[in-house]
């Protein structure tokens, strides 16, 4: 069976620490930082479950400031 | 399979727009001006336009949308843009010409200029962001708020009897001659941007086609002039804005 792997890049610099990604993924896949800002003092988005991401790229349509590149691979099983 | 390796070896199915240049963007955290940027960007890439299209921007937040995607622009005077828009398109007919501007902008004192221009069917697209507010100068009231809406000039919520009703400025577009063609759309779930793309994308070639005057409405958040988070804001936006703005096209000839 096939199975599809995503993941993404985030441009940490870039990001506003909006949350709209986080909102969009279907996959719990993605979270803003808890602590850690970028330079401008925002919260930026990671990738706190890599394991989940599907490579759908809802996070990156719907991200205002364009940070999110997304991959995908798919993988034959067995 | 680790993260790296997929990216390393796997296919790239999404990539920041090549026509979006590497500045930040001035907009708050989270606002649709950003999300439309990107669209129109990738819509121009796509269609192959990027040597001959011509943007307008606005007075309102978007004022530096000339900084953002790397295509000619002209800066208008407030609610000018269908003007100016009108002199390039006629004097550069193969060029594609849009406007990209606010409902302040659009719908308030640029009111004039919009509707002549699209009863004049001049060929160009006319991109309106409605986020029912004046977001660049500290989120007053624009034609477009809704009724009830609180902002800076209705702290107690817009009434009708003194602040008159919310306009609905695509549908009174929609009835000119000059119009193509005429939809609602929207930024605020995935599924709606991807439609707001391929709106972009039929109004860009209707200028290619020269079809006259299309108009891309983009039902949009100000998360600073609505006083919400981001995430609230969409919230905001489904559950009240969609009511009086409902999405999709208005007219397609
Ligand atoms: C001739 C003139 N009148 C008024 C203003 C003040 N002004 C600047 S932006 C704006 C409205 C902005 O609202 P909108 O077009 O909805 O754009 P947004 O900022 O919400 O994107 C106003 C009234 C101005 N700059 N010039
Ligand atoms: S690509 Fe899809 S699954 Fe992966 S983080 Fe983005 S929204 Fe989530
Ligand atoms: S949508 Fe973009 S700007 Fe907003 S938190 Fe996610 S990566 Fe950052
Ligand atoms: S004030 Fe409103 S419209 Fe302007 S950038 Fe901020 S959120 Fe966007």
């Amino acid at each position: 069976m096939a199975k599809v792997k995503g993941a993404v890049t985030i441009d940490e610099n870039r990001c506003k620490g909006c949350d709209l990604c986080v909102v969009a993924c279907p996959t719990d896949t993605l979270m803003l930082q808890p602590k850690e800002v970028n330079d401008r003092g925002y919260h930026f988005a990671f990738m706190k479950n890599p394991d989940n991401c599907i490579g759908c790229a809802s996070c990156a349509i719907v991200c205002p400031d364009g940070c999110i590149e997304v991959y995908r691979m798919t993988l034959q099983q067995a | 399979m680790t993260t790296e390796e997929i990216i390393q070896s796997g296919k790239k199915v999404y990539e920041r727009p090549r026509l979006l240049t590497e500045n930040i963007t001035h907009y708050c955290p989270g606002c649709g001006h950003g999300v439309v940027h990107k669209l129109v960007a990738e819509v121009i890439d796509e269609l192959g336009i990027e040597d001959r299209t011509v943007g307008v921007a606005p007075v309102g937040c978007a004022v530096f949308a000339y900084n953002y995607i790397d295509v000619d622009w002209i800066e208008a005077a407030h609610g000018r843009a269908p003007a100016i828009a009108t002199a390039v398109s006629r004097l550069y007919p193969n060029d594609v010409v849009f406007t990209y501007q606010g409902d302040g902008d659009l719908a308030a004192i640029g009111t004039a200029e919009t509707i002549h221009a699209a009863n004049r069917g001049e060929n160009i697209v006319i991109i309106f962001i409605n986020n029912a507010i004046y977001g660049m100068t500290g989120g007053q009231m624009a034609p477009t708020t809704l009724l009830g809406q609180k902002t800076a000039t209705t702290p107690y919520g817009r009434q009708a009897d003194l602040n008159g009703f919310p306009i609905k400025i695509s549908d009174i577009l929609a009835q000119l001659d000059g119009t193509c063609y005429v939809t609602r759309q929207a930024v605020f779930t995935t599924a709606a941007t991807r439609k707001t793309k391929a709106a972009l994308k039929k109004a860009f070639q209707n200028a290619m086609a020269h079809k006259g005057t299309s108009v891309v409405e983009v039902v949009s958040n100000c998360p600073s002039g609505w006083k919400l988070s981001p995430e609230k804001a969409n919230e905001w936006l489904n559950e009240h804005m969609l009511e009086k703005y409902p999405l999709g096209d208005i007219k397609n000839v």
